[in-house]
């Protein structure tokens, strides 16, 4: 008899259990979409990239990120809306704040990607054209924009997923430039 | 007549209303059946017929409001379109979280008056108390729809127009998919309201068995066409040429396909042995809970899938509150008394009722390991663990694994007797089924060549099941054993529940085989095509004619043309398009699908090539057998619908025979 009062409660205890999960589940502040980088804690992947074609600037590689500080490296493209939401905060990282910003121009054409330059300003060091978005795979991006902080090492410090928000900076991109400068 | 009287406040209007009648249907009749007064437990009836009066009242004016464009609205602004068809304004009604819950609500209530309806031959009380739970669930959900999700929200200033609906739902499978679907959802909530009725009432027999079936066939009918129909829908829309993606809301929907079938069969042994009375109960309860789970996981936003609803958290939270209620209180309830439920007849371990337990366990382990792996993530990203998701390798090491000895018990379930089985005798009867497995399995491994041993198995697998329901068929009739006329009227009189286990273990058999064939033989290809140049795929010639803009209602196409040709022969002419849906700024691709009965041919346009001038990504694939599985889920829906039709459901049960002759004794064997 013990065991047959046992097993009846044993589907409500599992039940509890789960609905406990579930309510931990529904915290606000978790976002289940986010996907954590395989990258941050580990080296800048190999890559070489040259400049925008006709942009008369430099590309960009992986000995860029070696030995000048922590940086900031931007994946973005014209063809992107939300990097034009997330430009002028950008700008000001590296206008303002002094922050080294490198981009990646992320399947784009040239013309394109030179226009919305012109636009918008240029507030990046060095910008690597990846026309085919090869080197965006090794970098593992799930979209545009993305944003990394990579210190004087090369590691990679931090992940951004999507347009970088004013209160943002402060919250995040920041503390972990802060964390790459240690 | 004007239809102009069908306003947003008269719908919410109706759905207050309908709360208010709930809350009379949940507590006259039950409170009347704990105290035995006739005149309090016949309010339910009426009750439930009015709950569904005002439910379908409110529906219509939601859909009305859709029809017309009434941009006032903020639910139609914001998934409606003035340049909509009319299909999809009107399907456009539940394509939304919103509306969405009305036609769920609605569908509770045709449940609970259909019960109210047909329910004539169970005792009062048990109806009083079976709508009175029905009852408690629509309360819950109407409570949650006023509270969260008003459908019937003004807004002001009107915008001129719709931000339109998302394009992938654009689609008739929008109009078929969610209603048959809920149906099968909302369906077991019947089931679970008997359920609790029975330990409420704290008697549980074979007449309560018989009363369920009907529901639990019901409800498992429509499970079936919707997961089916989901499953086809995301096949020839999302343009992949997959049927099953191992999706959380893919797996929340097979969950109570899984309980319901094992509930569907445990049923069985409690109408005709009086045995597996606390866990058929247990089943009940389940199966709708994990219909409701399902449904908090998809509109909270507690696991990411390609199915997404507008997400809230507030609404999630009264949904966790509704299920703590709902589930909590249904299961400390069968805590109580469950352990006063007395067993019934005894059996061996080989015989019907064991194979049935066997099954039970087996699907139940199942479903079991589809929660955990749906699960996982969450209960790992808890204890810290990082994200990760849960695909299909998870699901090929332990749910499919776990479908092999229950397919093997299948193939000779039907054929075991009650009580106790010969089971050397039983393998003897099916000689046929085992040789023919035998030789399939072998051909299999001769005719494919570098066949994964495993998928030879399946192939065994899927001849055995099928020649053993028939080889079982096949005796009934005693087909073969005498003059054809004998067997003509033998299967003349046959019960047609005899005829819904045959069609539903065969059809079992064709969505395997039409399984194993689409995870063998899929090969696809994928190329930047010119027109004119020509592309080959598993014999089958694709000639790239071009590509042409098109228009549509409320889209531009681009659409191409495949002139498909076998060894010189025309087979099809492919018109894959890409649509672009101008309001929304959204692309759907609208694969080209021909299918021989044997194999679908199944051609994407993609976008032009980059670099390449006037050439085109295309993707083909070849799906072998996959048309097999909607024909097997079809013989499904169709065994379903035939156990429902059998005559000892509607002449109603006999009262609880007298000990020595069980109920439905009278009745052969199933």
């Amino acid at each position: 008899m013990k065991l047959r009062i046992l097993l009846g409660a044993l589907p409500l205890a599992v039940f509890l259990a789960a609905a406990g999960f579930f309510l931990w589940g529904l915290d606000p502040e978790r976002d289940p979409s986010e996907i954590p980088s395989a990258l941050v804690g580990a080296p800048a992947p190999a890559f070489e990239l040259g400049p925008i074609p006709g942009s008369g600037g430099q590309g960009l590689a992986t000995v860029d990120l070696v030995g000048q500080g922590p940086t900031l490296v931007n994946v973005w493209a014209s063809w992107c809306v939300p990097c034009r939401a997330e430009h002028e905060v950008l700008t000001q990282l590296a206008e303002e704040r002094g922050v080294r910003l490198v981009g990646i121009d992320y399947k784009d054409k040239p013309d394109d990607a030179l226009a919305y330059l012109a636009e918008l300003g240029d507030p990046y060091e060095r910008i690597g054209a990846d026309r085919e978005g090869r080197v965006g795979i090794d970098w593992g991006i799930s979209g545009v924009p993305e944003t990394f902080v990579v210190d004087g090492e090369g590691q990679v410090v931090y992940r951004h997923v999507g347009p970088i928000a004013p209160a943002q900076v402060e919250e995040d991109i920041l503390p972990a430039l802060e964390r790459a400068g240690r | 007549m004007s239809l102009d009287f069908l306003s947003p406040e008269l719908g919410l209007f109706a759905l207050l209303l309908a709360t208010a009648v709930s809350l009379v249907q949940g507590s006259l009749p039950v409170v009347g059946a704990a105290r035995g007064r006739a005149g309090w437990m016949a309010v339910g009836q009426p009750a439930a017929v009015a709950v569904l009066a005002c439910v379908a009242l409110s529906f219509a004016c939601l859909v009305k409001a859709y029809v017309v464009s009434d941009f006032t609205v903020l639910n139609v602004v914001q998934n409606s379109h003035s340049s909509k068809p009319l299909l999809y304004k009107i399907t456009g009604a539940w394509g939304n979280h919103e509306g969405s819950m009305v036609l769920w609500i609605l569908i509770l209530a045709l449940f609970g008056a259909a019960v109210a309806v047909f329910g004539g031959n169970l005792p009062p009380s048990l109806r009083a108390r079976v709508l009175g739970v029905q009852a408690w669930i629509s309360l819950g959900f109407l409570s949650f729809t006023l509270l969260t999700s008003n459908p019937f929200e003004r807004i002001f200033p009107p915008p001129a127009n719709g931000q339109d609906l998302n394009p992938l739902l654009q689609d008739p499978g929008l109009a078929f998919h969610p209603p048959m679907l809920y149906t099968g959802y909302v369906g077991f909530s019947i089931v679970f309201a008997f359920a609790v009725a029975a330990l409420l009432e704290g008697r549980v027999d074979a007449a309560w068995a018989r009363w369920v079936r009907p529901w639990t066939l019901a409800a498992w009918t429509f499970l079936t066409g919707g997961i089916a129909l989901g499953s086809w829908w995301a096949y020839y829309e999302l343009g992949w040429g997959g049927w099953w993606f191992w999706d959380p809301v893919e797996n929340v929907s097979f969950m109570p396909w899984l309980l319901g079938t094992a509930l569907l069969h445990s049923a069985i042994v409690v109408e005709k042995r009086d045995a597996l009375k606390a866990w058929t109960i247990l089943l009940a309860i389940l199966t709708f809970s994990l219909s409701l789970i399902g449904t908090f996981i998809v509109r909270s936003g507690l696991l990411t899938s390609v199915h997404s609803f507008a997400v809230d958290p507030e609404r999630g939270l009264y949904i966790l509150m509704l299920l703590a209620i709902a589930i909590g209180g249904s299961l400390l309830l069968f805590a109580f008394r469950a352990p006063t439920l007395k067993a019934g007849g005894l059996f061996a371990p080989v015989s019907r009722e064991g194979g049935l337990v066997l099954n039970n366990l087996l699907l139940g382990t199942a479903c079991a390991t589809v929660f955990i792996g749906t699960l996982y993530p969450l209960f790992l990203e808890a204890f810290g663990g990082g994200r990760v998701s849960v695909g299909p390798p998870f699901y090929n090491l332990t749910f499919v694994p776990l479908m092999m000895p229950l397919f093997l018990v299948m193939g000779a379930g039907l054929l075991l007797p009650w009580k106790r089985a010969d089971l050397a005798g039983v393998l003897g009867r099916l000689k046929l089924a085992i040789g023919g497995s035998v030789v399939a399995a072998l051909a299999a491994l001769w005719l494919l060549d570098g066949t994964p041993v495993l998928a030879m198995l399946w192939i065994g697998l899927a001849v055995w099941l099928a020649l053993g329901t028939l080889t079982e068929f096949a005796e009934r009739i005693r087909l073969f054993r005498g003059p054809v006329g004998e067997s003509w009227r033998r299967a003349r009189q046959l019960p047609r529940s005899a005829y819904g286990a045959t069609l539903g273990h065969f059809g079992l058999a064709v969505v395997l085989a039409g399984i194993i064939g689409a995870s063998i033989g899929k090969q696809e290809v994928v190329e930047s095509l010119r027109p004119g140049e020509t592309l080959e795929l598993a014999g089958y010639s694709y000639a790239f004619e071009g590509v042409e803009r098109t228009r549509g209602p409320n889209w531009a196409a681009d659409t191409a043309t495949f002139a498909v040709t076998r060894e010189g022969a025309p087979v099809a002419r492919l018109t894959p398009e890409r649509r672009l849906y101008p309001v929304t700024e959204r692309t759907t691709t609208e694969a080209a699908i021909h299918t021989t009965g044997l194999v679908d041919l199944y051609a994407v346009i993609g976008e032009p090539a980059e670099g390449e001038q006037g050439a085109w990504v295309v993707r083909l694939y070849h799906e072998p057998l996959v048309p097999w599985m909607w024909a097997g889920a079809l013989i499904l829906m169709l065994g379903g619908l035939l156990s429902l039709s059998d005559r000892r459901l509607r002449v109603g049960a006999p009262r609880r025979a007298p000990a020595g002759r069980g109920a439905g004794q009278a009745q052969p064997a199933e």
